[in-house]
């Protein structure tokens, strides 16, 4: 069970004095944190971002693990809950608040645990919200999977905010050499809440890590996560991230591909409507030879709502003989919906396969005429032409059961569009 | 009886006059088919009709029994009765064919019961891989392979007129033969045709009944199938006028002159 390390009230001057004293990395965090504010719109990894516009003052201190039960969110969680799974996990607040592992996986050494959270080193001076997590978070989840152990059956996270709550939820995945496992996370809440979940990834020489997440925060909420990870020699780092909900979302990914033939792959799904911002930064950094990483984003904007893509593929010195590749495609509903896309190159090694390309566009006239000259009604034609865009993003999700996820949310939100919800 | 007039029609495209004063009529069961040069403007005959954004119909009307097609939304016009296989047909990534016709079948109040085994059933008539079906529209397909596609689709949505836009393009002499016999028997169960072709052969496989030669933008002439005899052996030289040397660009939709 969780560990209250804090008692605390938003703003952070009362938190302060009541941490605990004896752990100077949280007071000290917690006083800078204070003394920074929110991150300045100015710098250029916010400047499509509204985080000025975040009330800290609206949420609630969180300082005990809830003893609420979770609520079902939507009938496409029934996906989730025919899975057979290596083990289950529920994180309420930032709490992790119980862990199950099937038995003959426990026998077999995978590890599935609260442990507290070390945040790994940071390419950059730490923001605002690292910073907050580092103060503010209580214990987090460590998955560990021993070398050479495969894990077939994926652990499932609940990740649920309830109202008005602010959670630091932590994870960390170390997956020895040799080993394979697969991680499924869910985000859900209610009204009014901030989640800052911080991830951070491990994957050994010639192991694979699968790694999915599916966001459905109620869509008062913000989120601003970030994933870390890299990848041993031949080691292998899927993530999928698809985003339906949050007010303000955004998750910054850093992939750092360490080892000899390391290879990490991206996808990413995302449908905003209303005034939803859903807001994604990428780094693929090649940092050995032989290195592949490969990114797909594919994202819809509908009414007032918009969408930040911006990624980084970074050849490093020692990257020869590396291929990358990037890509972000966006279609456009509404008339007044945005999607800023910025996709860019850094490269130090010559010898190298780099490509990358976004577009921002309506849906595709061609196509809609070719659907339109079968007798397919117009809103009925952008309907399969937008959920079929999904499809080569969905196939590439890692964890499948989540594209079936993703398939359910995406049909809800243009039912929506339609009127027949 | 289903009957598809086109009286006095003119269209542009970008301001310029494309087509000017074409009046043709097909009935049930009849194959018309228009021939004429590149940029004779056969293929703006078949967007005008199907009522594709770019092409602006300034005089003239089309109407199918009795209704008129042109007050119509292209997905009406489907409604009413129209099919358009196209010369190069879109790609739509990630929609199945099943899916597109069940859309079009349920908007039409119709249905049917078992739409994976009426495709495959089509499809293997005309030599269609059935594994493609589970491809997304026109996806990776050969030229042949789309052509077969569009035909499958007539097949099961049943139109009363087909607008058949080069429908050789693509196919090898074998393929041109089935698929030309799978619409020669729709023809027998009361479609109407009309194809577009610049290539006289064509009729070799797919008779017509009436041939009307389309040259800058006006037909000039209507005969039997005599004439596409007739114009395979002469060309089209007679239709044009001082037809330059070399090749002039054809109109705007013409994907391998894009």
């Amino acid at each position: 069970m969780g560990v209250s390390l804090f008692d605390v009230t938003f703003p952070f001057t009362a938190a302060r004095a009541t941490l605990i004293s004896d752990d100077t990395v949280r007071a000290d965090a917690a006083e800078m944190a204070a003394g920074m504010g929110l991150p300045d719109t100015s710098a250029e990894g916010w400047r499509y971002s509204p985080v000025g516009d975040l009330d800290l003052d609206s949420l609630q201190p969180v300082t005990a693990p809830p003893t609420v039960s979770l609520p079902k969110i939507s009938e496409y969680e029934d996906h989730l809950a025919a899975l057979d799974v290596a083990a289950s996990v529920t994180v309420i607040n930032g709490f992790v608040t119980s862990v199950e592992v099937a038995d003959g996986w426990a026998a077999k050494g995978l590890v599935v645990a609260e442990q507290p959270f070390t945040m790994p080193p940071l390419a950059e001076e730490p923001n605002f919200f690292d910073v907050l997590h580092t103060g503010f978070a209580p214990a987090g989840l460590v998955v560990s999977v021993p070398d050479g152990l495969v894990v077939d059956e994926p652990i499932v996270i609940r990740n649920h905010l309830t109202a008005q709550s602010a959670g630091f939820s932590s994870l960390t995945v170390d997956v020895a050499n040799n080993a394979e496992v697969m991680v499924l996370e869910h985000f859900t809440s209610e009204a009014g809440c901030l989640g800052v979940p911080i991830t951070n990834f491990v994957v050994g020489d010639r192991a694979t890590l699968k790694h999915t997440s599916v966001q459905d925060l109620d869509p008062s909420s913000w989120q601003i996560g970030r994933i870390l990870g890299s990848a041993g020699q031949f080691g292998v780092l899927s993530s999928g991230l698809v985003a339906f909900g949050g007010k303000y979302a955004r998750v910054r990914t850093d992939i750092d591909l360490v080892g000899r033939g390391a290879k990490g792959e991206l996808v990413g799904a995302y449908f905003c409507d209303g005034d939803q911002i859903i807001d994604y930064r990428t780094f693929q950094h090649h940092r050995a030879k032989d290195t592949i990483s490969d990114l797909l984003f594919k994202g819809t904007v509908d009414d007032e709502a918009g969408s930040v893509y911006t990624g980084m593929i970074h050849i490093h010195p020692d990257g020869a003989g590396s291929n990358a590749f990037q890509t972000n495609r966006n279609i456009k509903l509404g008339e007044q919906a945005w999607a800023w896309s910025v996709p860019n190159l850094q490269i130090e090694n010559n010898e190298v396969r780099c490509s990358h390309a976004s577009t921002v566009s309506p849906v595709d006239p061609d196509q809609r005429f070719y659907l339109h000259s079968r007798g397919v009604p117009p809103t009925v034609a952008d309907r399969l032409i937008v959920a079929g865009f999904f499809e080569e993003a969905l196939k590439r999700v890692p964890i499948q059961p989540a594209a079936e996820m993703a398939r359910a949310l995406i049909s809800a939100k243009l039912d929506q569009r339609l009127g027949i919800k | 009886m289903s009957e598809l007039i086109i009286d006095n029609l003119a269209v542009e495209v970008g301001g310029k006059e494309i087509l000017s004063d074409v009046s043709l009529s097909i009935r049930s069961g009849e194959v018309h088919a228009v021939m004429g040069p590149n940029g004779a403007g056969k293929s703006t005959l078949s967007n005008a009709i199907m009522g594709r954004a770019g092409y602006t119909v300034t005089s003239g009307s089309v109407t199918l029994d009795g209704i008129d097609l042109l007050a119509l939304e292209t997905f009406e016009r489907a409604k009413a009765g129209l099919f358009y296989v196209m010369q190069a047909p879109t790609e739509v990534p990630g929609v199945r064919m099943a899916d597109m016709l069940n859309a079009s079948l349920v908007s039409a109040g119709t249905g049917i019961t078992d739409m994976p085994a009426a495709l495959a059933a089509e499809a293997s008539s005309i030599g269609f891989d059935v594994a493609l079906l589970d491809r997304s529209l026109n996806v990776d397909l050969s030229g042949g392979e789309k052509k077969r596609s569009e035909t499958i689709q007539m097949s099961v949505l049943n139109p009363k007129i087909a607008i058949i836009d080069e429908l050789d393009s693509g196919l090898d002499v074998d393929g041109l033969r089935t698929v030309a016999a799978r619409v020669e028997k729709l023809t027998h169960d009361g479609l109407g045709v009309l194809v577009i072709t610049h290539f006289p052969r064509l009729l070799a496989e797919l008779s017509a009944d009436k041939v009307h030669v389309l040259a800058q933008g006006r037909i000039m002439t209507t005969g039997g199938p005599e004439l596409a005899t007739e114009l395979e052996r002469t060309g089209y030289g007679a239709y044009a006028e001082a037809e330059p040397e070399t090749k002039k660009r054809p109109e705007i939709d013409d994907p391998f002159f894009l």
